[in-house]
């Protein structure tokens, strides 16, 4: 199960919506499988690419790590979304996947986020598990 | 010997360290240092056919070796390596 506060979940939304129509995404930072912050980063990916491929630069990996550090957390998945598609990896996202992150993927239909689901890379890398997610604070 | 840095995803198969001493004239022998050492990480830096994957980076000081020589790029005592991944998907 992945824990994630209610704010760290609205800024991945805020960040697919803005995004759109191209893919947003960023690093999950927390510890111990909760999530306490969202890091929106750049997408690299040049011009049309960017609808269904995304991109976190080295440079900007290691800004990410440097974040988590001084936060006295780590990083602990990616997040990305999905503009009008369903939100499972594709095969493309096993090829890059690594493994221990969590990998959430907010579908976003015409500018808005609709739902959030979150995805752990087996360690052969054969296949992804599905994890629930659990808001911080939500009532459900 | 070399110091070479392991990003957090991958510290689970080097008993969480983030800085692995290796020994090596060049990226690919330290690499087979590390894959030596820590054998359950080689996976997930190396495809079936023995090729890095593609979301691998290393750079030794800041300079990535894909401008260098790539995994024949030399390395010397004191240098700092940092495997780095790209975050990619689609």
């Amino acid at each position: 199960m992945l824990n994630i506060t209610k704010e760290a979940l609205a800024a991945i939304n805020a960040n697919g919506e803005q995004a759109y129509p191209d893919e947003g995404a960023g690093f999950l930072i927390g510890a111990d499988g909760k999530v306490e912050k969202a890091l929106p980063l750049p997408n690299a990916r040049e011009g049309a690419a960017r609808h269904n491929r995304f991109l976190i630069t080295p440079e900007d990996y290691l800004k990410a790590e440097l974040t988590a550090d001084n936060l006295g957390l780590s990083l602990i998945g990616v997040f990305h979304s999905h503009p009008d598609c369903p939100n499972v990896p594709s095969e493309y996202d096993r090829e890059w996947a690594q493994p221990f992150f969590s990998y959430i993927i907010t579908r976003v239909d015409h500018a808005k986020a609709v739902n959030s689901r979150s995805w752990k890379l087996q360690e052969d890398r054969s296949k992804f598990d599905e994890e629930e997610i659990k808001i911080l604070g939500d009532p459900r | 010997m070399t110091i070479l840095r392991i990003p957090t995803p991958l510290r689970a198969y080097t008993n969480g360290q983030s800085d692995v001493t290796v020994s090596g004239a060049n990226i690919s022998e330290a690499l087979a240092d590390l894959t030596t050492q820590h054998p359950t990480i080689k996976p997930h830096l190396f495809n079936e056919s023995g090729e890095l994957r593609p979301f691998v980076n290393l750079f030794v000081g800041e300079d990535n070796i894909k401008d260098l020589d790539g995994v024949k790029t030399p390395i010397k005592d004191g240098d700092k390596i940092m495997l780095i991944p790209s975050i990619a998907g689609g």
